[in-house]
Formats: structure tokens, sequence, C-alpha cells
């Protein structure tokens, strides 16, 4: 395929919102109230038509006869760039909210960027997401707050969520072989420069949520090159499903 | 054949060899619309709130009639917005109804924004039921929870509260009057 790296970049960042979507996509119906259910859900239908955006340009360059549909639906496991952190379980709320605010912090840093690049198609997606990131950013930390500054045992939930899921956060800023070359080219964006930003910000809103920053020296990663943990073939088996069986169906 | 371009209150400055282009009361984004295509457009409204053509809405960017085949440029209010596929659907129907063709082609930039909905759009909003957005600064205080001055859209009090900041779509958020006790949507500022 020409373009690949690019092809890959862009899979890298849309794989993220898909599974994120995905997983927030579970809790249709099943939110811990209704406010947070259609919050969380309206994340999902966010992140998904950023999805689509991302996904019918890597068609489109792909040089090869596929659509959006094949990108999302047809790959097998291992294809997958997403980052270990969006695919990790719904385990309780303060799970999905400790996932969704580490995920918002990095994501909004990465839009930011990426809307200065000179590659229009990317540019202009970003500067849609900002738009709708900032908004998600804005939930999670303040539920992150709410939450941690709450009771003894929401205190003691949300510390819980962040010390597991805190050790797939260094994984966001590792950079695969596409990013690296597109950073180069200057198409793409060196993660690497906010990560330091990403930490101090992250931080202090745990601070100020009465929650502490863990401190594990030991990341996972693996899932940017497509190992992922147990729970991505779940997910696969979720999201294929229906045209795994029913080869092209449409709506 | 060219034909002229659709114009509201367009100042003379933005008249430029015959078009006349319509821009929107910021004068910051420009949508290129040709007048004789603008009746059929009217037709077409926005799924979620029924009261609003595409036009009020502002996501028609571009509609050019050239060589008997409409094309349309759309923009999304928000990336996911299930509503698009059915407006893209739509406004080929009503095309097709007067024998036209009509290629509908989605653009994300400019991104979409709330200043693009017509003053217009905005009274049939009110009336129909949804709270019109306030400024940048406002929204984020009422989004916020600081400060109460969304207009209840039923009884006219700015006695509200936020009850969501996530409404029945993407664009909108929930409030509830604290006066006549009515929750209501609020369209979120977006800019």
């Amino acid at each position: 395929m020409k373009n690949l790296n690019l092809y890959n970049y862009i899979l890298t960042i849309a794989d993220n919102s898909l599974i994120l979507a995905q997983r927030l996509g579970e809790l249709c119906g099943h939110g811990p109230n209704l406010e947070t259910d259609i919050a969380l859900t309206n994340i999902s239908l966010d992140l998904l038509g950023q999805t689509r955006s991302y996904y019918q340009y890597a068609a489109k360059i792909s040089g090869e006869d596929k659509t959006e549909d094949d990108i999302a639906f047809l790959r097998i496991e291992r294809e997958y760039k997403n980052c270990l952190l969006v695919e990790q379980p719904n385990t309780h709320f303060g799970h999905v909210i400790g996932r969704q605010f580490l995920f918002d912090s990095y994501h909004l840093m990465l839009m930011e960027k990426l809307q200065d690049s000179p590659d229009e198609t990317l540019a202009a997606i970003a500067k849609k997401g900002i738009k709708e990131v900032s908004y998600h950013k804005r939930f999670s930390s303040d539920w992150v707050k709410r939450l941690g500054d709450g009771t003894e045992e929401s205190n003691a939930k949300m510390q819980e969520a962040i010390d597991d899921l805190w050790h797939y956060t260094d994984e966001l800023f590792f950079m695969t072989e596409a990013e690296k070359v597109l950073a180069e080219d200057g198409i793409g964006v060196d993660i690497s420069t906010f990560k330091k930003k990403y930490y101090e910000e992250v931080s202090e809103i745990l601070k100020e949520a009465t929650l502490s920053v863990p401190e594990n020296k030991y990341f996972a990663k693996g899932g940017k090159e497509g190992v992922h943990t147990e729970y991505m073939g779940y997910i696969m088996a979720d999201l294929q499903y229906m045209q795994r069986t029913y080869p092209n169906m449409t709506w | 054949m060219v034909r002229p371009y659709f114009t509201l209150s367009a100042p003379d400055s933005c008249r430029d060899e015959g078009f006349l282009i319509y821009k929107n009361k910021l004068l910051t984004e420009t949508a290129k619309i040709q007048s004789h295509l603008i009746p059929v457009l009217k037709t077409v409204s926005d799924p979620e709130i029924p009261v609003l053509s595409v036009l009020d809405l502002g996501v028609i960017r571009e509609a050019i009639e050239e060589n008997g085949i409409v094309k349309i440029k759309l923009t999304p209010t928000y990336s996911g917005c299930p509503a698009m596929d059915v407006i893209a659907d739509d406004l080929k129907a009503a095309f097709s109804e007067i024998s036209k063709k009509a290629e509908v082609e989605l653009v994300l930039s400019p991104a979409w924004s709330t200043d693009w909905i017509s003053e217009e759009g905005l009274q049939k909003m009110e009336e129909y039921g949804i709270a019109r957005p306030l400024s940048e600064s406002h929204d984020k205080d009422v989004l916020l929870g600081e400060k109460k001055m969304v207009k209840c859209p039923q009884c006219g009090s700015t006695n509200t509260h936020l009850v969501s900041q996530f409404g029945s779509t993407a664009c909108k958020a929930l409030f509830k009057c604290d006066d006549c006790q009515e929750t209501f949507d609020y369209f979120k500022c977006l800019k």
C-alpha cells in the first residue's frame, strides 16, 4: 500500500476513539443514573463520529478498494492499534470515569497539536474534535473531583480505578514507527512533547480530587503495536458479530 | 448560465461579480447558495428539530447547480450526529422530487458553530421549546452550574438549573425551570 505510514498513523489515532466508543456504548441503558447514561453514550457518539471521519480518510488514501466499514469491522485483533487504556473494562463507575479522564486529558492535548497539521483533513477532524473533546474532559474531570472528594467509599473506589489504570498511561506516549515517521515529516504530532504537561495536569486534578497520584514504575504497553489485553477479543466479538455473520449487511 | 447566490442582508461589500454571497450575522464565514435552490432547501429540516430547516441551522455551506446536478456541501453540527446521514438522504429526495440529481459532500472545515444558526432559526427553536445558545462565556458558566441565565422556553423565567450537561442529542444539555417545574433542552453554544 502506498501511504502506508499515513494510513497506520490515522488508525493509531482512530482506533482509540472506536474502541472507547464501543466500551462506552456498552453502558447504553446501564449507566448508574439517567444523566450519566446519556452523557456517556453522547461521548461515545462523538468518538464514533470522529472515528468515521478518520476511517473515511484512511479508506480514501489507502488506494485500495476499502470502505470505512471494512476498516472498522473486518480487521483481526492484531491489526487494531488502540492503546491498552481504552479497552479496559467498565468494572465500576470509578473505572469508567478514570479511564475517560486519563484518556480525555491526553486526547485534548493531541487534538490541540493535530489541528496545526499541514494535512488538511487531519487538521479539520482535530479542529472539530477539540470542541467535543474539551466537553468530554470537563465531564470526566468534574466526576473525578466529585467522586474523589466525595464520601469515603467514593474516594476509595475512584482511587482504586486510578491505581488500576495508571500503568496504561505511559503507553499513550509510546511512539510507533508510523508516528515517528509522520512526526519527522511534520504531518503527525510528536506526542513526547506534551508528556510532561500531561502528567502535571492529570496530577493536579487528582490532587484537587484529594486522590493520591500513583507512583508505580511499571507500565504496560503493546496495544499500539497490536498486542492487546485479554479484553480485546471480547470487544471484537461484540463489535464484529454482525459483519462477520452477515457479510456486507447494511442497515 | 450562472445563477445568483442567495443573500440574507448581505452588505454591498459581499457582492462580487454579480453573485450575492450569503454571510452569517458575524460575517466570519460565508455560505455559497444559489438562490433558485433555496425553496427546495427550505423544505428539508433537521430530523431532531423539525421546525428548523437546514438553512436555519447553517449546515449547508454550498449549494450550486452545475450541468443539471445540484452539488451540496454539508457540515455536521457534531462529528457523530446521526441526523447528518438522514439530512443527506432527505436533500437528495427533495431534489429528486423536482427531477434533479443532488450530490452531497460532507465537509468538516471550517467547523460548524452555533453562530451559524439564523436569527429566524433561533426564534423557531425557542417557540419549539428549546432554549437558544448563550454566548461562549455565559454558556460555560451555566454548564458548570455557576449561574442561572438560561431562559425557560415555557415560562420565560431564568430561575433554571442544569440537570445534565448532555441532553437528548449531542447538541443539547438538559435544564429544569424552578418556577414552572418543566424540564427543557438547551442548545449548547459551540464555537
